[in-house]
């Protein structure tokens, strides 16, 4: 098959799959774009900060470093807090992103936690490049972010309609998500691994720090279980050998 | 520009560090294991296994503001969730299982649980 090797081509495959994320991206867009210019910035400046910092939480979080009495030392160390998960992102991405070239750098930009899980719910149509696909999904998702914190910072208080709970849109595709991920057997164990382990860290540290001990907990156990396989394997092969 | 809460400069510094550290936490598994250099068997592991164990994370993640003890007692999120869950088994259809989950969840809190 000959490969429709255009941007056009993906983005126009692309397009469909990011709806979900258009939904919740403009409307989370919009709540940092108001809370933004309640501190007494302008759309000129929600626009470059989701330009260039491009996260959630991050941002929400971020609104209140613009305070006279917070340092740049917390300003770097929090920002690593509430974005600690996204190292665990890459990891499996290494090979994905090889397809990508010069774009890789803005492919590892971009890497929000709804990007990178729309990654492993999609699938590269065979006749569209996947590194143009990938970077479709991820530019059409960042516009979103983009446009949203901008509305916010504008018009966000003039919306009449009630959008209170449109942000289940992003907890809707994550358990999507999730959903699909089951159907694969072999997912099931990480991801019950997952679940359960962030619930218990939940409980013990509480909402604003249990991550970082959550993905200590999922990698310890994951990695253990890998090294009883690799056993259970070798003491396979030796029987085999007998 | 003066009803900014800190100075313009004090402002554009901050939206800097933000994003560099934005940036490196996702750049860090690109940087440690960069093309061409061999990667060890658990990290390639971990990376077949971690996205299901992530994304329960998230799924946790997206309601760790649940407060089960007082009203509503988590009870919108457990339903649209559930709905989702059920929806999704059923037709395997993102955009319906997500749209009629989040007008649920939006008709659940804005007009029943409030």
């Amino acid at each position: 098959m000959e490969k429709r090797n255009t941007y056009k081509a993906a983005y126009k495959a692309a397009f469909p799959h990011t709806i979900p994320v258009m939904t919740g991206y403009l409307f989370i867009g919009i709540a940092f774009g108001v809370m933004f210019a309640d501190k007494g910035y302008n759309f000129l400046w929600a626009g470059l900060m989701s330009l260039l910092v491009y996260a959630g939480s991050g941002q929400y979080l971020a609104v209140n470093f613009f305070e006279p009495s917070v340092s740049f030392l917390q300003v770097i160390f929090l920002t690593f807090m509430v974005n600690v998960r996204h190292i665990f992102y890459g990891l499996s991405l290494l090979d994905k992103f090889k397809a990508s070239g010069k774009k890789k750098p803005y492919m590892i930009f971009s890497l929000t936690d709804e990007t990178y899980s729309l990654y492993f719910l999609t699938k590269t149509p065979p006749d569209v490049d996947e590194g143009k696909f990938l970077f479709a999904l991820s530019t059409l998702n960042q516009s979103y972010w983009i446009i949203g914190s901008i509305i916010g910072a504008l018009a966000g208080t003039l919306i009449p309609f009630k959008s209170k709970g449109i942000d289940f849109a992003m907890t809707a595709l994550f358990i999507v998500i999730f959903v699909e991920q089951w159907f694969e057997k072999k997912n099931r164990f990480p991801a019950v691994v997952g679940i359960v382990a962030s619930l218990i860290c939940l409980l013990i540290f509480g909402k604003d720090s249990f991550i970082l001990p959550s993905m200590i907990v999922i990698m310890t156990i994951l990695l253990s279980n890998h090294r009883i396989e690799e056993k259970k394997n070798k003491t396979e092969e030796v029987e085999c050998d007998d | 520009m003066t009803n900014l809460p800190v100075s313009f400069w004090r402002s554009l510094i901050i939206i800097i560090l933000v994003a560099l550290t934005t940036f490196a936490t996702r750049a860090i598994p690109f940087i440690v294991f960069p093309e061409g250099k061999k990667i060890p068997k658990a990290v390639e592991y971990l990376g077949k296994v971690l996205p299901p164990a992530v994304i329960g994370m998230l799924v946790v993640y997206c309601f760790k503001s649940v407060n089960p003890l007082s009203f509503p007692f988590g009870i919108p999120e457990l339903i649209a969730g559930a709905v989702v869950v059920i929806l999704h088994t059923w037709k395997r259809n993102n955009l319906l299982s997500i749209g009629v989950g989040t007008i649920l969840y939006m008709v659940l809190i804005q007009y029943i649980f409030v």
